[in-house]
């Protein structure tokens, strides 16, 4: 026992000398800090901030965008911009003053950079100055030795070859908001954007790259010695979009000065051939920053250029719901193809007088011929058998009224309403609510590019997604890739009538878009017009049965017309709405078999490359034949 | 009755042992507390070194600091007695590691330090410091004052510390095969190896060290070169030395303030997460946060010397005299490096730097500190095959 006191007591002597011993070694380190900091400090602190090597970021380039065949939509200009290196200047404010005496900058300006250099970390420059000329360039350059930490600069803005003709589609680019700069100090970097709508916003984070720096060796003066490492930074990615920019301008030019939206779907996998809404407006002054003349135009236009109608603009699709009712009553038993309604011109429903278009009896009719003469009173009739939540219910499946889960950013779902929603909403659901929705009237509003996805399903019998985007960064979009869309999940027996009714309505002498029927030879287009009223007609309006070209414009009712082709094998598929546009087949159908016509002839679909040889463009008459 | 108090009788000193609650009670709470806050000043300056975001860095660490934490506990609980048993498995475990890393592990920084094991990274240098300890702890846990004495007795100690050594300045790491010889001395000098041996070897290390200096790598000689003179390469190898002594320096006494400090935020250090991570803490809270620091090191280092004091078997003794060492090495070599006292070495800084493979091997040695400081009480048995 006593041999283990004796070997405790020898370890605690020795292991105590050995903790004081680190101790000391502690006490001596706490010295030095107190030199280094305390001390030195003035020394040490001088020369942090003249700190001789200082590294500053530099944006990344933004990836381009192109259509499907590589033409660019979205690219980028280089031009030249001051910056200001904070730390960099031994006396920030006096180099800003001999800046503005130099390139005389606005009062807004001014508060703005000293906005940004209060709220900025030191190693992001300021921008003080973008698209600089030659002569503030020179005046620049000469006088360097005044402007410590100033840095002139080559960097890009954003250009869109297509201007307006793409500007929804493409959407735009703007400077971060303060909010995202401080969150993200990236985007705080002068000359970074960020997408804001349309395709530029739902790539944005494959477009925007990884920032480069560039770091300098700068003397007391803090004026830049040499330049000791640079990186450029990863440049945004490519994005190949799936539209076909031939045919997004054909499609402008065929809306022209009407108030409208386009949009064509690859009806096999959902991707966006063109999507045009007019009026539409120039992407590139976002870049710029837009003048306030021009956005209080914008704001003031009754015609909502800013608005994305093709997927942003609501309206009651009129007769093109058709197909969707007919699918619900065929799925719920309460129409078989055989099935015959009479129509006598109108429905009576209490006291209330439901009317055929025209007030003009169809007889006793199957849905078929329903669908192509585009008889009203046959689907009141349908729309009571089959109810409100089942004909939501199939809506849904078309597309309708539900988040599509495409990438277009600031879509609208729209609304299909269902009983649920009308008690959520202290709506009185009588019996005629359900009978305006057998014609895609009352509270029913979608949008075109909805549209375009229904008739899309139909003919695909397929749930296709519509997506802008086909490749980014050579990588085909996952809903691009062929067989990507699940099966619709609606009995194909129901679809192959539906599909045959709306060949009825293109091709046949009594069916509503005869007239603008295809005249390529062996190719047939199927479709649906549909004139959705918009204002509850006065008594004497009605008299003159919707004599509608008399009427103001806001109270005409909008034009829809909803098609595909090939009939035999379906690959393109179009919704065209002409707001207040009159009749559907008037108006809509008429540039349907335009966009169509084009499409079939140049054959973008599940193409990389264009078309060798496309076929002579078709003379632009419609064929001849009596109109329906 | 009368049979259970004969064995009682018999064996009293190998059944010492307690339920886990109690042994839960015995642990050290303020070493875990001082752990913990540690931890704590370790992410706030990562979250800083990230320019004000908990990633990539400080999220991570917190959560490599948890797990280590919970494993610390874990081997807590083990009875010291089964920890013993596996000091010298674990050295040759620890040997056959660095024999490993040699032939398999990657190469990071100019030196093959790390190796994946089941998809955790280690650092077989780093276990082999605690291993080492282990090993002498029980290689010495008998040993009488004739046997420590003796060159012959004391001899393999001294080769199971050389070996370890060698193949750690292959990799090559000479930070880390010096703390590794220091940690071993210091081991042996409590296990009451004589003082004047101790003296003598530092008097050939003096002499010696001109040789040593001829046969070091080429990286390794720039790095004393630049440490004599760094002015020389304003740009090269003696940047880091200066931008660190700026970044310690601005701080002055309070510091810039948290996420202000100008060296940190302008990125003037490359990989200051890791073994720079203290010039940030200097830097954006001064002077004062860096004695606060240096004050929770120092806690740490005097606790471990606590359990060792108040230890009853030799074992336990020897084993947290060598861990509290390691430890304070840890801290002595990354802030003498900092300040510029020493050449660079990639040491980081124990708990606050980013990086697991270096924190999971401290928390390794706590966690065997705790199972010392839990059962400080028990009683070895004389022999081995009593």
């Amino acid at each position: 026992m006593r041999r283990h006191a004796r070997a405790r007591a020898s370890f605690t002597r020795r292991a105590l000398l050995i903790g004081v011993g680190q101790a000391a070694v502690f006490a001596g380190i706490t010295a030095r800090l107190y030199h280094l900091q305390v001390g030195d400090h003035d020394k040490y602190a001088t020369m942090a901030k003249q700190n001789s090597i200082s590294e500053r970021l530099v944006a990344p380039e933004r990836g381009v965008m192109t259509d499907r065949f590589g033409a660019i939509i979205a690219g980028n200009q280089q031009h030249w911009r001051a910056l200001f290196m904070k730390a960099m200047a031994p006396e920030p404010d006096a180099v800003l003053e001999n800046f503005y005496r130099l390139v005389p900058l606005s009062d807004e300006e001014k508060t703005r950079i000293a906005q940004d250099l209060a709220d900025r970390p030191g190693y992001i420059p300021v921008l003080l100055k973008d698209w600089l000329d030659w002569p503030d360039m020179a005046l620049i350059e000469v006088n360097t030795p005044n402007l410590p930490g100033v840095v002139v600069e080559e960097g890009s803005s954003r250009v869109y070859p297509l201007g307006a003709v793409a500007a929804h589609a493409v959407g735009y680019v703007a400077r971060p908001d303060q909010q995202e700069a401080k969150q993200d100090p990236v985007l705080a970097l002068p000359g970074m954007r960020v997408g804001r709508s349309g395709a530029e916003d739902a790539n944005d984070l494959a477009l925007r790259g990884s920032p480069g720096f560039v770091q300098t060796e700068t003397n007391v003066h803090g004026e830049v010695v040499r330049v000791v490492a640079q990186d450029a930074g990863t440049p945004g990615r490519t994005v190949a979009l799936a539209l076909d920019a031939g045919l997004q301008q054909f499609a402008m030019q065929g809306l022209g000065n009407q108030t409208g939206a386009v949009v064509m779907l690859d009806a096999t996998n959902g991707e966006v051939l063109a999507l045009a809404s007019t009026p539409a407006f120039d992407p590139a002054l976002f870049d710029k920053g837009v003048p306030k003349d021009v956005w209080n135009a914008w704001m003031q236009d009754p015609h909502h250029p800013l608005l994305n109608k093709a997927a942003a603009g609501l309206f009651a699709p009129g007769s093109t719901f058709k197909p969707t009712v007919a699918l619900a009553a065929l799925k719920c038993g309460a129409l078989t193809p055989d099935t015959i309604l009479t129509c006598p011109g109108s429905l009576q429903l209490g006291d209330h007088v439901f009317w055929c278009d025209n007030h003009v009896a169809h007889g006793s009719i199957n849905l078929v011929t329903a669908l192509q003469v585009s008889c009203d009173v046959f689907f009141y009739k349908t729309a009571l058998m089959t109810g409100i939540n089942r004909i939501a219910e199939m809506a849904g499946l078309m597309g309708l009224g539900v988040d599509l889960g495409s990438d277009i950013p600031h879509a609208q779902t729209g609304l299909v309403p269902t009983l649920d929603w009308a008690r959520g909403h202290h709506i009185h659901w009588v019996q005629g609510s359900t009978v305006v929705q057998g014609i895609g009237q009352g509270y029913t509003q979608l949008t075109p590019l909805a549209q375009a996805t229904m008739i899309a399903r139909i003919a695909s019998g397929n749930a296709v997604t519509p997506h802008l985007t086909r490749r980014v960064g050579g990588a085909l979009h996952p809903d691009s890739v062929p067989g990507a869309a699940p099966p619709l999940g609606v009995d194909p027996r129901h679809l192959a009538i539906i599909r045959q009714a709306l060949f009825d309505v293109v091709n046949t002498p009594a069916g509503t878009a005869y007239a603008s029927r295809l005249t390529l030879p062996g190719v047939q287009m199927a479709g649906k017009t549909g004139t959705a009223q918009v204002h509850n007609n006065s008594a004497a309006e009605k008299m003159k049965n919707f004599d509608d070209m008399t009427m103001a414009w806001e109270r005409r009712p909008h034009a829809w017309f909803v098609a595909y082709a090939p009939y035999d094998n379906p690959r393109y598929a179009v919704s065209v709405l002409i707001e207040h546009g009159n009749f559907g087949a008037q108006t809509a159908a008429p540039l349907a078999h335009d966009l169509m016509t084009y499409a079939l002839l140049h054959d973008p679909a599940g193409r990389d490359v264009p078309l060798a040889n496309p076929p002579p463009e078709p003379p632009s008459t419609m064929p001849q034949g009596e109109s329906a | 009755m009368i049979g259970q108090s004969e064995i009682g009788l018999r064996r009293p000193f190998r059944e010492r042992s307690f339920g886990l609650a109690r042994k839960l009670g015995r642990v050290n709470w303020l070493f875990v507390l001082c752990l913990c806050l540690l931890a704590g000043v370790g992410y706030a300056a990562l979250y800083s070194a990230a320019g004000g975001s908990s990633s990539p860095y400080a999220l991570s660490q917190l959560t490599r600091f948890c797990t280590g934490l919970a494993l610390m506990l874990c081997i807590a609980m083990v009875d010291i007695r089964i920890l013993e048993k596996f000091s010298w498995p674990a050295w040759v475990l620890g040997v056959v590691l660095l024999v490993a890393v040699l032939k398999f592990g990657h190469v990071g920084l100019g030196a093959r330090r790390w190796m994946t094991v089941g998809g955790v990274e280690i650092q077989p240098s780093e276990l082999m410091k605690l291993f080492l300890v282990m090993a002498l702890g029980s290689y010495f846990k008998r040993a009488t004052p004739e046997q420590t004495g003796s060159l012959l007795f004391v001899a393999p100690a001294i080769a199971a510390t050389l070996l370890p050594m060698v193949l750690i300045l292959k990799e090559p790491n000479l930070g880390t095969a010096v703390i590794t010889g220091a940690v071993g001395a210091t081991v042996m000098l409590g296990a009451g190896v004589r003082w004047w041996w101790f003296a003598l070897v530092a008097v050939v290390i003096g002499v010696c060290a001109p040789v040593i200096y001829d046969h070091l790598h080429a990286y390794q000689k720039a790095r004393i070169d630049i440490f004599l003179n760094p002015g020389s390469d304003p740009l090269g190898a003696g940047y880091n030395i200066i931008q660190s002594k700026i970044a310690l320096g601005s701080g002055g006494f309070f510091g810039q303030g948290f996420l202000h400090g100008t060296q940190n935020q302008l990125n003037f250090l490359p990989e200051k997460q890791t073994d720079f991570v203290f010039t940030i803490i200097a830097e954006e809270f001064g002077f004062f946060g860096s004695v606060a620091v240096l004050g929770l090191l120092m806690a740490i280092v005097a606790l471990a010397y606590y359990t060792a004091l108040s230890c009853d078997h030799v074992y336990g003794r020897l084993v947290a005299l060598g861990i509290a060492t390691n430890f304070f090495l840890y801290c002595f070599v990354n802030l003498s490096m900092v300040m510029g006292l020493i050449p660079v070495g990639g040491v980081p800084l124990p708990l606050i730097s980013y990086g697991g493979s270096a924190l999971t091997a401290v928390m390794l040695g706590f966690g065997v500190l705790m199972s010392i400081h839990v059962h400080r009480d028990v009683e070895f048995a004389e022999r081995e095959d009593f």
